[in-house]
């Protein structure tokens, strides 16, 4: 086992990951504003705004999904039971202890359990009510009946409302994570470089050198 | 602006809603407005070259007679129409129109007849209790296609024209002192109707320039664009009959039964559709399919055009009447006479009248923002009805079902007022205020029993002899005065708190009630995740250590 500096973020997961995290922020400060929690920006370009993000975050999402399946990636986003309740367990009392946390980053699964989970349950949870609530207000027009719209409406939009807030809380505990281990800039910096320091098997790393030794730092000293 | 508008609008200014009964000199000779701009015409016949129309007329029913010798089914057209019937069977089940209802302003037509019925689409109906049939009034083609500009109809005369000599004192139907009306010439004139040949009745209706309706008013003769973009002639230059189409000598577009949404839009190509809803020449998704565009079409399942397009009314420098109280009527001066006060300032600096001693006090108001409601286009009266004295009485009631198939969200004028009622059988109550001649008009002698007493007699209606004041409140659908679409109302009208629509139901508006059950439970979330956010931070400083995961 070898602690070696690898690309664990290609170049299309890191444009996904920022692109999503400005059309987010974008998103939820006009969001919030057409609900009426502000009123920094005008209702109807707030509107235009709000529509463009999501188009523009739908198209990278289009993407992603297309890339997580055909190279597989998708496996790193399946939750797991082992470890979980160790991670935890380190975040709610061992962290205030100095402990050191019970995970480390292997080659084929970059994210700790407890977030997994929680990108697990974005992603076929909340991601799909905000999309599909949004869709489908954006696309009202086309299947509002003649009754009961206003009620479907209702409901559509207070289940876009209660996903944004349960994304607002999200990228709250999403950012603040980031400062614990080793820091906020530490941590942040492999989502924009691509490298991060992980342990790899012999095998892997031997793998990694013969065949794709880009993605590999060269050994320090 | 231009010379007509300005000649006419000052004719209406200088008599309008001045009450009738008092008597003004006017020692210059009235001079007729001129001829409006003539419309390009493809008709095939010239009048000026029918020699039935070049002899002198000694009256309108003669001018009638010269028309119908060649339109020989438009007599019997119009007075199967409601501008001649003055009756509408509503789909209420309810007998509708002029000479049948009840209305917030000058009250009712019954017994008041030549003055009311001067605005009659035909000559000489001067006794309500008959239809204009029986009662022998023969159309009136003139008055909507003169196109001489100088015909006209006295105030008082029963839809006569003033003829030469005139009495001194005489007014027209649109205030203004009378001039001699040259029939042949008006005759040999005739042609499609333009602005003023509706809006003479029409823009005056109540007793002066934009009382009643306050979306039609003397302003719209010739609008700049931003007053009405449809009618400006620097816009479309429509004429009213570009929307509100005809087929046979009735008109689309009735405020007693109004297509308050319109599925249909523009219909099959080439097809015709007697409609006047906007949607017949707009379509349902009026928008442009731009990612504006597309999310204004979601609003008009449930607005109609003109919530979002006419922001206000009574624009263009000419006010309505917003308040009628009669109980106050009968006031008189310090000198034992007649008063009028005049506290409103219009914006063009006209004082108009607050007080008058024949009719009451009244409010007035310019650029009104609608009152809104849920409309599917019926229309009840209350004329007839028991009312509840104890709450403002709905002179007529607007229909509509909040979320309704058939309803939208619709922009009213709301007229308020106080009105007299039989006490005893709890009906709203005629009154006869106009006679110059009789001991019982209102406006003659100021005496309210007498009046009410014959106004119950001419409407045949049962009246206990004891009345008083209710308070009233009356709707009118606001479509006229369509602004240019950059003037349409702002999202954040609407989209806000305590915006225009607050309280409105069965309509699902963004922005208005951020503390809604679910926003309450989001906001809960993220003050918990701060609050735990804050909680972890704390027990690390106290713990004194930063944390050593490898976090990724």
């Amino acid at each position: 086992m070898a602690r070696r500096v690898v690309k664990v973020y290609p170049r299309f997961e890191r444009l996904w990951h920022w692109t999503q995290m400005v059309m987010i922020m974008v998103l939820m400060f006009t969001g919030f504003g057409l609900n009426g929690l502000h009123s920094l920006l005008p209702f109807g370009p707030a509107v235009m705004l709000h529509t463009i993000a999501a188009l523009v975050l739908l198209a990278i999402w289009i993407f992603a999904t297309f890339w997580l399946f055909t190279t597989g990636t998708w496996r790193q986003f399946v939750p797991q039971l082992e470890g979980l309740f160790k991670m935890a367990r380190f975040y709610a009392y061992g962290v205030f202890r100095g402990e050191e946390p019970p995970y480390r980053k292997v080659f084929w699964r970059k994210h700790n359990p407890l977030q997994a989970l929680t990108y697990f349950g974005l992603k076929v949870v909340v991601f799909p009510a905000i999309w599909g609530s949004g869709l489908l207000y954006l696309t009202y027009n086309f299947w509002a009946a003649d009754e009961g719209s206003t009620f479907a409406l209702y409901v559509v939009a207070n289940i876009h409302l209660l996903a944004a807030y349960v994304i607002a809380a999200f990228v709250i505990t999403h950012v603040y994570l980031l400062t614990i281990g080793h820091g906020f800039r530490s941590h942040v910096r492999p989502m924009v470089t691509g490298y991060d320091c992980i342990d790899l098997t012999p095998e892997q790393e031997a793998y990694l050198e013969t065949n794709e030794p880009g993605r590999l730092m060269p050994k320090e000293g | 602006m231009n010379r007509v508008f300005a000649t006419i609008l000052s004719l209406g200014l200088i008599a309008g809603g001045a009450g009738f009964a008092i008597a003004e000199s006017n020692p210059a000779t009235p001079v007729p407005p001129p001829a409006p701009a003539r419309s390009i015409s493809s008709a095939t016949a010239d009048h000026t070259k029918f020699d039935i129309l070049k002899k002198p007329f000694a009256s309108g029913p003669e001018v009638t007679e010269a028309c119908v010798s060649c339109h020989t089914e438009a007599d019997d057209q119009i007075m199967h129409s409601i501008h001649f019937e003055w009756k509408y069977a509503s789909d209420s089940g309810q007998m509708l129109g002029k000479s049948q209802v009840i209305n917030a302003f000058c009250g009712n037509v019954a017994g008041n007849e030549p003055r009311c019925t001067s605005c009659h689409a035909g000559y000489g109906w001067d006794d309500m209790s008959k239809t204009a049939e029986q009662a022998g009034a023969v159309p009136d083609c003139l008055v909507c296609h003169d196109r001489s500009g100088q015909y006209t109809k006295t105030a008082t005369g029963a839809g006569h024209p003033p003829l030469a000599p005139v009495k001194p004192g005489t007014k027209t139907i649109t205030g203004a002192a009378a001039w001699p009306v040259d029939l042949s010439k008006a005759a040999q004139s005739v042609g499609m109707p333009g602005r003023d040949n509706c809006g003479n009745c029409h823009f005056y209706g109540g007793g002066g320039d934009n009382v009643k309706h306050g979306d039609l008013s003397s302003a719209l003769y010739a609008p700049p664009k931003e007053v009405d973009v449809h009618m400006s002639p620097d816009g479309l230059n429509f004429t009213c009959s570009t929307c509100h189409v005809e087929d046979k000598h009735n008109w689309a577009g009735s405020r007693y039964d109004t297509v308050a949404k319109d599925m249909v839009g523009r219909g099959k190509p080439g097809a015709i559709r007697t409609a006047a809803t906007c949607e017949s020449c707009h379509d349902t998704n009026p928008h442009p399919l731009n990612i504006k565009g597309v999310k204004l079409n979601d609003h008009t399942d449930k607005l109609a055009c003109q919530t979002c397009h006419i922001p206000e009314f009574a624009r263009g420098g000419v006010a309505t009447k917003t308040y009628w109280d009669w109980s106050t009527a009968g006031r008189m001066g310090a000198d034992g006479k007649p008063m009028h006060e005049a506290n409103y300032v219009q914006s063009d600096g006209k004082e108009l009248h607050t007080y008058l001693s024949t009719k009451g006090d009244f409010k007035w108001g310019e650029d009104v923002v609608p009152h809104y409601a849920w409309f599917n286009g019926h229309v009840e009266y209350a004329t007839g009805e028991e009312i509840d004295p104890t709450a403002p009485v709905e002179v007529n009631r607007v229909n509509g079902t909040p979320g309704g198939v058939d309803s939208r969200i619709w922009p009213f004028k709301r007229m308020e007022g106080r009105q007299a009622y039989d006490t005893d059988s709890n009906k709203l109550a005629y009154s006869h205020v106009w006679g110059p001649t009789t001991d019982t008009a209102f406006w003659t002698n100021f005496d309210w029993p007498k009046a009410i007493e014959a106004g119950m007699k001419a409407a045949g209606q049962p009246y206990s002899g004891n009345f008083d004041f209710v308070e009233t409140e009356m709707y009118w659908p606001i479509t006229h005065m369509v602004a240019p679409a950059s003037d349409a109302l702002d999202c954040a009208a609407c989209h806000a708190q305590d915006g225009r629509l607050d309280g409105m139901a069965a309509v699902y508006m963004p922005g208005t009630n951020p503390r809604s059950p679910a926003g309450l439970l989001g906001l809960a979330l993220v003050v918990l995740t701060l609050l735990g956010v804050g909680l972890h931070i704390a027990l690390r400083i106290i713990g004194g250590r930063k944390g050593g995961t490898d976090h990724g």
